[in-house]
Parts: structure tokens; sequence; C-alpha cells
């Protein structure tokens, strides 16, 4: 069985790289997708989680899915984000005819 | 007690009139004929005087000191334990309210009638009959609330309403700036006055609260837990150990009295008062408004009985003012002027009677002379109608030929106040002459001596008032002279009716003296019926002589102030005009009114306004409040702003992340270390 400690590390590293990109990138689709790495390294992080605390954090005893249903929540706000972002995309790509975010500031001092 | 349903309806009714004059006028904006007017105001005020006969029939059925109740609903029940705080809406009426309810409501009543004919003539642009006659109704029943209230809350809701339609009808004609002035400085002693009756109202409660009694303003429950408030003291701010409770209580609603029954220092607003409609003049500033203080000296007897500084500084309040007020009058020359400082120095008369202890003594001259101020009010509101709303004496003179019926009722008027018998006026005078003879209020001869002399000023000042107004030769302008004519019998009626009160009005308090020539017992029936309301006073002790001798000197003032009169302003027209021209300084001061208004106005007035303007509105309201709070804030926040904290806002969305993952960085930190 793998480790718990390689999973989390295994999510570190993913979330560093999605950070890592989205704070260097200009690009606006690479942005949107380093966004999805930071939160499925997230998510993977969850199901390690679930997996060391079967129980959950309230220590009755019962079987626990918190991680796991967390996980499937954040799938879903992903892929409405995902959509949201894409279109937001289009709609900048057909008035700007570009995806670079240094192209839209308009909205300063 | 015994409960009588029927007592709401005294005060109800003259408000639903005045409520429907105001919705007609404020919200439909449409005016009622005039006959409907006549017929709701008139109408509602006669049903209340009707039941409020009615109702001192069922009291005089009653054992006495028994009285009646209507309690409505509870207005105000508030706090817990000690400090619990009922108010109740309820009326109360005893032999003292009923006294004050047939005057309010029948003297009311004939003033009613009587404004119709007097606002008829009105010369002015703003013809605001209903108006008028809405605000006249308000008033009747703010009064009747005053006298009837079973509380001192409740009358206090009456004393704020009587001095709020004084303050409207003072400044009726608002076109005119100085009637406006008049009313806004009538409205504004008041409220000094008000401000130590509310005091009172405070300190009895708290009063109550330290001597653990339950709290209760119903005038019934002071009196029955009064004992316990006795051994209440308060901690002096000024000179002593301690003072009582009961004094200062005393103090604080005399303060309240003087303002709404214009007693030094606080009299300056009524003669001001004069500007408003002269039946106005009659029904709030000579016959029952002003009297308000008195009566609430004499509805609360029982806490003035236990508290002789009070009730010394009432008597003597009362004694200088009545001097200070009469010798103002024989001055002035405004025919309402005259009648103003009048009763000024006559409620002064009432203290003096209150002070001493002769509660019934002031209720009597506080009826009488209801009945003959208002008779000589309205009887100057006739002159001036036949002057066509001249009122200056000096340009009157000989009226006596053309309007002889307004002249004789006049005369009644002077004979009462002047005190002649067996007219009402000498009757109520010299009880209270005697009481302050008899009393044991420090100084209570020399309170006798001023009240003597005022009696001769006032019987000289009426007369000349009489002598220059219908005697003699006329001094109007020569266009105006043939206009001059009798007013109409509506305006002569009440007339008529206040001057068979004036004259008969004293027979409601015949001394026994005089009752026993004619073998009747107990005479004195004011007397009789109120001895249930005012706690028993020492018995004045007086041989008969002596109170035939008091009542040979009262007569005896008033017939030489007559003949003074009648030596200067018929005799010998040209000496008063010298006599003035000798003694210009004396007569400057007198005309001047002793230049009380103008020291108000330097001493008090002008400073406040000057903190106001100077301190207050450019100091601390447009300099502090407006330029530092809020202007300063606003800038403040600008300048932050301006200065560096909107390059924050860069537009690049790269940057807000930096930013945010910062931020995200900070607050996990914070929450690993903690």
């Amino acid at each position: 069985m793998i480790p718990t400690d390689h999973v989390i590390a295994l999510s570190a590293i993913l979330f560093t790289i999605g950070l890592v990109g989205v704070m260097t990138r200009r690009n606006l689709i690479v942005m949107l997708m380093s966004v999805e790495l930071m939160l499925n390294a997230v998510n993977l992080a969850f199901v390690g989680f679930n997996r060391l605390w079967p129980q959950g954090p309230s220590g009755s005893g019962e079987a626990s899915l918190d991680g796991q249903i967390f996980v499937l929540t954040v799938i879903a706000v992903a892929a409405a984000e995902v959509a949201v972002g894409l279109g937001i995309v289009i709609s900048m790509f057909r008035n700007r005819d570009s995806v670079n975010i240094e192209d839209v500031s308009l909205l300063r001092w | 007690m015994t409960e009588y349903e029927s007592l709401r309806w005294i005060p109800l009714l003259p408000l639903l009139a005045a409520l429907i004059h105001g919705v007609m006028l404020g919200v439909f904006q449409r005016r009622m004929p005039r006959w409907g007017v006549i017929a709701l105001s008139c109408g509602s005020v006669l049903l209340a005087f009707l039941v409020s006969v009615a109702g001192f029939f069922r009291l005089v059925g009653l054992p006495g000191g028994e009285s009646l109740v209507d309690s409505v609903y509870t207005w105000i029940g508030t706090g817990i334990g000690d400090t619990r705080l009922t108010v109740e809406v309820a009326f109360r009426l005893d032999a003292l309210s009923s006294v004050m309810t047939l005057v309010v409501s029948g003297v009311g009543l004939l003033i009613h009638v009587y404004s119709i004919g007097y606002m008829d003539d009105d010369h002015r642009e703003d013809r605001g009959f209903q108006r008028f006659f809405c605000y006249l109704n308000l008033f009747t029943f703010a009064m009747l609330v005053l006298v009837l209230a079973d509380n001192l809350v409740l009358m206090f809701l009456g004393w704020e309403g009587v001095g709020l339609c004084s303050y409207l009808l003072i400044g009726f004609w608002y076109s005119d700036r100085y009637n406006a002035y008049c009313g806004s400085k009538a409205f504004i002693v008041n409220r000094i006055g008000d401000f130590g009756f509310l005091i009172g109202i405070f300190l009895l409660f708290a009063g109550f609260a330290q001597a653990g009694v339950p709290a209760s303003l119903a005038f019934a429950d002071l009196q029955a837990n009064l004992d316990a408030l006795l051994s209440v003291t308060l901690p002096a701010p000024f000179w002593g150990e301690e003072w009582r409770l009961v004094e200062v209580v005393g103090i604080c609603f005399f303060v309240g009295a003087c303002g709404k029954s214009a007693q030094l220092p606080l009299y300056v607003w009524l003669p001001d008062a004069m500007a408003g409609p002269t039946p106005v003049s009659a029904l709030i500033h000579a016959a029952t408004m002003v009297t308000a203080g008195v009566y609430m000296v004499c509805r609360l007897a029982f806490l003035y009985a236990e508290a002789p500084v009070a009730s010394a500084l009432v008597a003597w309040t009362g004694g200088i003012t009545a001097l200070f007020a009469a010798s103002i009058a024989i001055a002035q020359t405004d025919i309402k002027k005259v009648l103003a400082y009048s009763t000024v120095s006559q409620l002064g008369y009432m203290f003096v009677a209150a002070g001493c202890g002769g509660y019934t003594g002031a209720v009597f001259h506080l009826v009488t002379h209801a009945f003959f101020k208002a008779l000589l009010f309205l009887g100057a509101g006739s002159v001036i109608l036949a002057m066509h709303h001249e009122q200056d004496i000096e340009k009157m003179g000989g009226l006596g030929r053309r309007i002889h019926k307004t002249k004789a009722v006049f005369l009644i008027g002077v004979f009462a106040i002047s005190g002649f018998p067996p007219f009402s006026g000498f009757f109520s005078k010299d009880e209270i002459l005697l009481t302050a003879w008899a009393s044991h209020v420090p100084g209570s001869t020399w309170l006798y001596a001023i009240g003597l002399v005022t009696a001769l000023l006032t019987a000289f000042y009426m007369w000349r008032l009489h002598f220059l107004v219908f005697w003699g030769e006329c001094r109007a302008p020569a266009s105006l002279r043939d206009q001059i004519t009798e007013p109409s019998n509506v305006v002569l009626f009440p007339l008529y009716g206040l001057a068979v009160l004036a004259l008969l009005g004293g027979v409601m308090g015949i001394p026994q003296v005089y009752g026993d020539w004619v073998g009747v017992e107990s005479s004195h029936s004011l007397n009789n019926f109120l001895s249930g309301v005012f706690p028993a006073a020492d018995p004045h002790v007086v041989s008969h002589a002596l109170e035939y001798a008091l009542a040979g000197a009262a007569v005896l003032a008033a017939g030489l102030g007559l003949g003074l009169s009648y030596f200067l302003y018929v005799r010998q027209p040209d000496l008063p005009g010298k006599l003035a021209a000798r003694a210009r300084g004396l007569h400057q001061l007198l005309v001047e009114k002793y230049y009380v208004d103008e020291l108000y106005d330097a001493v008090l007035v002008r400073p406040l306004v000057w903190i106001s303007d100077r301190v207050l509105f450019r100091g601390v309201d447009a300099g502090l409040i407006d330029g530092l709070a809020v202007n300063g804030s606003a800038r403040g926040v600008r300048g932050v702003a301006e200065t560096g904290l909107k390059y924050l806002q860069s537009g690049l969305a790269q940057g807000y992340v930096v930013m945010m993952v910062v931020g995200a960085a900070a607050i996990v930190a914070y929450l690993v270390g903690n």
C-alpha cells in the first residue's frame, strides 16, 4: 500500500506546480489549467486523508466518507468553474483577439 | 371613589371637534360652511359643559371628600419592583376639579360664542375662521385634561397641550412677524417652567423608590403615601446639611407654576401674549390657562402643607409679583397690556393665598377672576372692535356715549376687580387679604400690606382705564370718530352672561360674618364644597371686629384708588402729564416695564445667542462635527487612498494572485503558529 506521506507529497508538488503556473503564466487558458491542477492536488489530499482516518475526524467510530464526498463536490464545482472560465476566455478572445492576461487591465486606478 | 363613565367625554368632545376641523383643513384642504364650524365648536363645548354640570350634581350627591373616577386605559406600564411605574389615562372629578371644569367649560363656552362675532370681523388677510376654532377646541381639550387628570403625568400632558395651543393662538396672525415672535417667546418661557415641573415629577418618583413605597403618580396615591416621603432627604448641593425632598419637590413644581401662571421671574411672556386675538387673551391668558399654576399648587395642597419653605416661597413670589405687575399697569397705554399686567398681578394674589395655606381663597379668587377678567377682556375686545382695532387708550375717550352697553358691562368688571362690595372680587380679595394677615408665613404682615397696596393700585389703574376709554372727550382721529358703533349682539350676549357672573359670583364664598346677618349657617358654600379636598389648615382665629376692619381697609384702599384716579383723569386731566414730566425717571421706568425685557435680553438672550452662534454653531457644529468629523474623515480617507493605497489596484490579475497567495500564506502561518 502506498504510504500516506507519498500521497501528500505528490499533492503538495502538484499544488505548487499549479500555483507557480497561475502566478507566472500570462496565457489565460494555461492559468485555468493550473487552477485545475491545484484543485486536483487538493482532491488527492482529501482522498489520502480519508484513507488515513476512515472513521473521520469526529472519532465516533462510524465509517466516514467525508473526504471522498468533498472530492465529488470539488469536481462538480471545478466543472462549473471551467465552463464559466472558458466562456470568459472565448468572450475575451472575440473582443481582444488575444488570451493574454496583460491585455485586460482596464479596471485600475 | 365612584366610577363615572361619562367623565371621559368632557375632554373628548372638544378633541373630536378639533380633530374634525383639523382633518378638514389639513387633509382635505376644504373649509366647512360657517354654520357648521359654529355648530361643531360651540356645540362640543356646550355638551362638555353639560356633562360637567351633570358630574357636578353627581358629586354633590356623594358624601364629602368622595370623587368620581373614570379610568380609560393604562397608558404607561413599565419597570419592575420598587421602580414599577403605571400611568393610567384616568379622569378624576373631585370638588376642586369640578370647580375648574365648570369654569373652563362654562367661561370657555361664552368665549366660543363671543369669538363667532369677533373673528367675523377679522381685518387681516388670513381669514382662518375654522383654523381659529380648531385651535380653540384643542385648547379646551388640553385644559380639561389638565384639570381632570388623575395623575401628574396626564396632567403634564394637558399642561404641555395648553402651552402648545397658547403658542398657536398667540401667533394666530402669523403673517405678522411680531406675532410669531410673541408666540415663540411664550412657548420658550413656558418651557423653562415646564422643566421645573418635570424635575418635580422625577424627584417624586425617585423619592418613592428610595422610601420603598410603590411609586404611583396618581394624586390619591401621592396623598396616601406622603408620610413615607416626608423623611426622605437629598444631599444639599449649595448650603445646609440636607434638604427635605418635599420642599425641593414643592419648589420644582412652583417653578412650573411660575412659568404657566406668569409669576416673577417668568412673567415676561404674558404681556406679549396679547398679540393674539382678544378672545384668546380672555380665554387662555386671563381665565383658564394662566390659572393652571394656581390649580396645580392647590391640587398638590397636601404636599405644600408639609413644605413650609416652599409655601413661603409661593406666597412671597406671589406678593412681589402682584405689586410689581400692578405698578407697571398704571403706566401702560395699550388697553390689553393694562389688562395683561392686571392678570399677572391678580395671579400673584392667588399665589399669596395658596402660599399662606388658604387654598380655598386661591380657588375662590381664581373663579371670580375668571369671571371678571374674561368680562374685562371681552369688553376690551368689544371696544377694540368698535375702534376698528385701535388699542391705544390715548386715542380713545368719550366712548361711553357711543357704546354704552359695552361701557355698562365693562363698569361691572371694573367694580368687581377693584373689590367694591357686593361685587365678586370684593369677597375673594378680602378672603386672600385675611388669609395673608392671619397666616404663619414669615413676614405675613408685610405680605398683607403688599396686598393692600396692590388693591389700591389695582383700583387706580382699572379706573384710569375706564375713565380714559369711556369718559371725557373723544381723542380718536375724526375719520374714525363717526364709525364707532356698538358691536353685534353675538359679541354682547356673552358679555352680559359674564357680567352677571362677575356681579354675583361672590355669592359662593360669603364669609360667615356676613352670613350671620341673615342667619345663614356656613354661608361660605365654596369652602364647604372644597373642604374634603384641602388639608385642614390652622383655623384662622380672627375676631369679627378684625374681619370687619380688614374688609373696611380693603374697601378704603379701593375707594382711594378710585378717588385718586377720578381726580387725576377726570378732574385734572392735565395733571398726569405734568406728574409724568416731573418724575420722568420713574415714569419712564414704569412705561418701559422696569426694563425687565431688556435685562433678560442682555443677561440671558444675547449671551445664549452668542454662545449658540459662535461656540455651538460655528465652533462645535460647523467646526468639529462638520469640519473635523464628517469632512475631516472623508478628506483623510481620500488623502491616504490618493497617495498610496490606490496603486494596489493595478489591473494586473497576476498581481492580485500574488496578494491572495501572500494573504492566504499569512493566515495559514498565523493559524499554524497558534
